[in-house]
């Protein structure tokens, strides 16, 4: 055996070796990989406050990580088995289509253009806004149609930047896009003035305002919402299992809140006798084998994470940084649009 | 005694067993270029039938017919008409339009530092050249990303356009850009490019008339006054011709922006700054070392010709140095190209950027970055086969 | 007939002082600035204005790095009172600059990891170690302790996702993990760009002049949106592997060239000669060719592995938290937003720093070289 078959077979064995450290995991059976792996792996936004944001030692806390959290309790029974991944607007498509994380609860409006074209399948919607402006309360900006000449701050690939381009075609307006991806240096460029408007979904800029600026009050959210923004979890096509089980742990949040079941209170309504209530918590039905997890799956959801009015209280109730009326985001039975599916 | 009948061995070929065949080294070559082509066509094929099996799998569109679908979004700077109405195509070409604007205008930039500096690096004076070294290593080992980011929060932080410096009365400098007054578009302009272009051709033909004559009859015609006369000459005269118009669109402060005058925007300059800072670096390199590969024997004799030292720098040392110079100097160039491509971070609606977009809304990953990856590719391949066609004018020809 | 007195050199009488050249007398200080600094009018004139502009930059600095500067304090207010330069910031922000995503209890970890990794380099660059069998199981185990450092998940650290590795470690990865996979392949590339064989030339010109003509940014792109569409359904390679494979390879496409410019410059003798002993094409290229050509070419190979260092900050562009995208980041913070000048300096000086530290090694290989020791 001279040198030369060795140092072959040196570099054959490295080879093999490179490639056995790719991962496998069975496509289509997203829930197989998950349990397997032992965590969620969920695309969050960076930092967008009440949403998702982590603080300064690295925890994150937020609406949508608490849907991630609700996900996790569903699967594992444990909320805390959930890894966060950070992605730009640009990353997040690429990151849920390539398998970098299993769900997207990141801001993400529910188009036809992504339905099809990306690929993803829409949870039902979580948030119901629309597209709003933050101005500089110096400028003298009352209304959306004193914007005209402006230059207005977005961020490139959301519904964001169509829905810009629309409003202010149908207002006959002009305006200059500034268009930069990194979310940080996107606020960075709106409050040194170098656009006159900073334009996101309604819901996140009054975080932006307490968070991302020196002086929140010299900011000011013009009145009026401009598009329809609903905001829901995405998972790829192609995995029904996956899909379905995202699809009801959202609907048993709405069901919770809707039957007056809390986190306080879970544990007295399993002795219910409302038949809807024993089918949520599992008392009944094996509706937790049907969706490939277990039977009390809505039970941890709900103890573990809360119910809706719960989950939204404690990041846009009254009294934290980031207050906001619940508007659209209230039950069918109080006028709103949350409508959760029968459990049965 | 040699024998003469048909049994002589001597030329005959060898038997042609199996062991002859696999020890034969042309026959080895070959099939170890077969199985090499085999295994590149089998990867070839099986990454491409993954990429169709994936993205059928997830629904993913694929084919290039989106870059006729409308684009809906708005893009900030342009040089041609746009808007949202447009087709991602035309996105596409208004991304290019703006890379060729950013690239050309850092060449310029580039080469006037670069030259200069790199003439500095290596001047008899002991604290220019110093200092000319102390920039060179400065601006070479910063990475150009960090550079950009530096200028374009810089540029971001001048003060807003209600406290816009004014630049002697012609322009204002904000946080939007800078803004300066420009002559009134006015027809004649079209003409007056048209007489510039002329120009530049005219005098190029001089210059290479001048060295024919030189050349065959041995004096020395200087065409540098005449070269510049029909540079600007021209234009003038098409002014002049036109009427002479002098009206000046001043940029007025109105409403948010400024009307009138033209603006530079600061995502444009950073972009710029930083590019151009970067790539002059290595310019002050290559020209430095251009110019010390001259054999110092040549200058010697042509001092001792008794030249003046313009006119040994014009025909003697440039010449030489130029050979050394030119290939690394393109290869710099094409490198400033690709790296305009950063504007993805300060927000400058370049090609990179835009496909960065229409990869986003559309979803086609492939498409998109097949798209950009080619139009650089067919920039890079076009200077290199310039630059082959540059070396083999000028290599010396050895007898 | 001339005799020789006619010819002799005019000898000095013993009253007149005779020239004698000292190579090591030192010029007077006053000489040697007239002749370095004010040779002619023109050069007086131009010594005189760039000193004047030196001096008064060099004094701008001072007032406003040093004598108008806040050192330390944790609150931004007296920052916006003084008038200079705010190096709190640094002091205040040097943890997620340096560290980015990483669990902030863990960053002793960090240290304790890029004291390994320097002491690594350091010793591997010396060439009294240059020895296989030092050197192949320094790196081994340099590279599992780093491993069991920055993953975690045995002898009882918490374990850390590649994801959430930031900051200079991150750079220092991408860095070691482009050159250590980089070089072999561009190796490969350069023997098969000028190899015999039309197909291994063919595949490696186009590979070679494909990945040059394309900016890096397109590249990453491939490797993080694209290249998991390559993989058969179910595979998944990691992120931060991908992202380092992509840069290593555009790495050895540019070094490939390098290469193959000193392989040109090796005589047609040396392969001859090689040929005349009977050495297969293996065994020429590992123990004639290719210790020669890479000799030559050593400047320019170390010229791009000084460039692929700053390469590795363009994966800002893709998300991950390198130590510029770390600083970025941390520049958001309202209160210490408008000191972004002092936190860019800081790391401008930490590439500085490690650039004309592997310049200044690659002028000292240079000599070496020239004088033969390796």
């Amino acid at each position: 055996m001279n040198k030369d078959f060795k140092l072959k077979t040196a570099l054959c064995a490295i080879g093999l070796a490179t490639l056995g450290s790719a991962g496998f995991a069975d496509s289509g059976d997203t829930l197989a990989s998950v349990k397997e792996r032992g965590e969620v792996l969920c695309g969050v936004h960076p930092a967008r406050h009440g949403f998702a944001a982590p603080n300064s030692k690295g925890h994150w806390d937020g609406f949508e990580v608490d849907y991630c959290h609700a996900i996790a309790a569903a699967v594992f029974g444990d909320a805390d088995k959930v890894r966060f991944v950070a992605l730009s607007s640009q990353q997040r498509f690429p990151a849920i289509q390539s398998g970098e994380v299993d769900v997207l609860v990141r801001n993400v409006t529910a188009t036809l253009g992504r339905d099809t074209a990306l690929g993803l399948n829409f949870a039902p919607p979580i948030f119901y806004t629309g597209t709003g402006f933050l101005v500089h309360a110096d400028s003298g900006v009352k209304t959306v149609e004193d914007l005209d000449g402006a230059t207005i701050c977005v961020a490139p690939g959301s519904t964001t930047e169509r829905n810009v381009a629309q409003i202010f075609a149908t207002r006959g307006m002009d305006y200059t896009p500034v268009v930069i991806e990194n979310n940080k240096q996107l606020v960075d460029a709106y409050v040194t003035g170098r656009c006159d408007a900073l334009t996101k979904d309604k819901a996140a800029l009054p975080g932006v305002r307490a968070y991302d600026t020196e002086n929140p009050a010299e900011h000011v959210l013009l009145p009026g919402i401009f598009s329809k923004e609903p905001l829901a979890a995405a998972v790829r096509q192609g995995d029904d299992q996956w899909y379905d089980l995202v699809k009801w742990v959202t609907y048993a949040t709405f069901n919770a809140e809707e039957l007056g079941v809390t986190s306080e209170n879970a544990d007295d309504m399993k002795s219910s006798d409302n038949v809807d209530i024993q089918s949520l918590l599992g008392v009944t039905g094996d509706y937790g084998s049907k969706l490939g997890v277990s039977e009390d799956w809505a039970y941890n959801v709900i103890t573990q994470v809360g119910n809706y009015a719960e989950i939204y209280a404690r990041h846009f109730g009254p009294g934290s940084p980031v207050e906001l009326d619940r508007d659209l985001n209230t039950l069918w039975v109080d006028g709103g649009l949350l409508y959760g599916f029968p459990i049965k | 005694m040699t024998h003469i009948d048909g049994s002589d061995q001597r030329g005959a070929k060898p038997r042609q067993t199996l062991s002859t065949l696999l020890y034969s080294k042309s026959f080895r070559t070959a099939v170890t270029q077969v199985v090499m082509a085999a295994v590149v066509i089998f990867i070839g094929l099986f990454l491409y039938q993954n990429v169709v099996e994936n993205l059928r799998a997830q629904n993913i569109a694929t084919g290039f017919g989106f870059l006729e679908q409308t684009s809906q979004f708005d893009i900030g700077e342009k040089m041609i008409t746009y808007s949202a109405r447009d087709s991602y195509g035309r996105a596409f070409v208004v991304g290019l339009l703006n890379t060729l604007s950013v690239s050309a205008a850092g060449i310029f930039l580039a080469t006037l530092i670069g030259f200069t500096v790199g003439i500095s690096r290596i001047s008899s004076n002991w604290l220019l050249s110093k200092v000319a070294t102390g920039y060179v290593e400065i601006v070479r080992n910063i990475p150009v990303i960090l550079q950009v980011i530096f200028w374009s929060v810089l540029l971001r932080n001048l003060p807003n356009a209600r406290n816009a410096v004014e630049v002697y009365g012609v322009g204002f400098l904000t946080n939007r850009g800078l803004t300066f007054a420009v002559p009134a578009t006015h027809p004649i302009h079209s003409t007056m490019g048209i007489a510039l272009v002329a120009g530049i051709v005219l005098a190029i033909l001089g210059s290479i008339w001048a060295r024919r004559h030189r050349e065959s009859t041995g004096t020395y015609v200087n065409m540098l006054w005449p070269s510049i006369g029909l540079v600007i000459g021209l234009p003038v005269l098409a002014w002049l011709f036109g009427g002479a118009p002098t009206a000046i669109s001043y940029p007025v402060q109105k409403g948010f922006n400024f009307q009138g005058g033209v603006t530079i925007s600061p995502e444009f300059t950073a972009l710029l700054i930083g590019i151009a800072l970067y790539a002059s670096g290595f310019i002050a390199e290559i020209v430095r070392a251009g110019l010390q590969a001259t054999p110092k024997g040549q200058i010697e004799a042509a001092r001792s010709m008794g030249f003046r030292p313009w006119f040994v720098t014009r025909y003697v040392v440039l010449p030489q140095a130029l050979r050394v110079i030119v290939p690394p100097l393109t290869s710099q160039y094409v490198s400033l190209i690709k790296n305009s491509s950063i504007a993805v971070v300060v927000g400058y609606p370049d090609l990179v950027n835009i496909g960065n977009t229409v990869m986003n809304q559309t979803g086609q990953a492939v498409e998109a970055i097949a798209v950009m990856m080619l139009v650089y590719l067919t920039i890079s391949l076009i200077t290199s086969t310039f630059m082959n066609f540059y070396n083999r004018l000028v290599a010396i020809k050895e007898r | 007939m001339t005799t020789q007195s006619q010819h002799a050199p005019k000898m000095a009488t013993p009253l007149e002082p005779v020239m004698q050249f000292d190579p090591n007398a030192k010029v007077p200080f006053a000489k040697w600035v007239q002749k370095h600094l004010f040779t002619s009018l023109w050069q007086s004139l131009m010594t005189l204005v760039v000193a004047a502009l030196l001096l008064r930059f060099a004094w701008f600095v001072l007032k406003w790095g040093v004598i108008d500067a806040v050192f330390y304090t944790p609150d931004p207010d007296v920052c916006r009172a003084a008038a200079g330069a705010c190096w709190a910031v640094i002091v205040e922000k040097h943890r997620p600059m340096l560290f980015g995503l990483y669990p902030y209890d863990e960053h002793w970890r960090l240290v304790i990891m890029m004291v390994v990794y320097l002491s690594t380099i350091v010793a591997s660059l010396m060439p009294k170690l240059w020895n296989f069998k030092i050197l192949i199981p320094l790196w081994i185990l340099s590279v599992t302790s780093i491993g069991i450092l920055m993953f975690g998940g045995v002898l009882g650290l918490v374990y850390v996702p590649t994801s959430e590795w930031g900051g200079l470690p991150l750079t220092m990865i991408l860095f070691s993990g482009t050159v250590l996979i980089g070089m072999p392949v561009a190796v490969v590339l350069a023997l098969g760009r000028r190899s015999p064989m039309p197909v291994a030339r063919g595949v490696s010109v186009v590979f070679i002049e494909a990945l040059r003509g394309v900016p890096l940014i397109t590249i990453l792109f491939v490797a993080v949106n694209v290249f998991p569409l390559f993989l058969p359904a179910g595979v998944e390679v990691n992120k931060l592997l991908r992202i380092t494979v992509g840069i290593a390879i555009f790495f050895a496409c540019y070094q490939a060239e390098v290469i193959r410019g000193g392989l040109q410059a090796i005589p047609t003798g040396q392969y001859e000669a090689a040929a005349s002993l009977n050495m297969s094409y293996w065994q020429t290229t590992r123990k004639i060719i290719l210790p020669q050509a890479l000799r030559i070419s050593l400047p320019a190979i170390t010229n791009h592995i000084i460039a692929a260092m700053k390469n590795t900050s363009f994966v800002i562009i893709i998300g991950l938290f390198d130590i510029l995208t770390a600083t970025t980041a941390v520049m958001q913070d309202p209160l210490w937003r408008r000191y972004y000048i002092e936190a860019y300096l800081f790391v401008a000086a930490v590439y500085l720093f490690f650039g004309y530290a592997l310049s200044l090694y690659a002028r000292q290989v240079e000599k070496w070289i020239n004088s033969g020791r390796i």
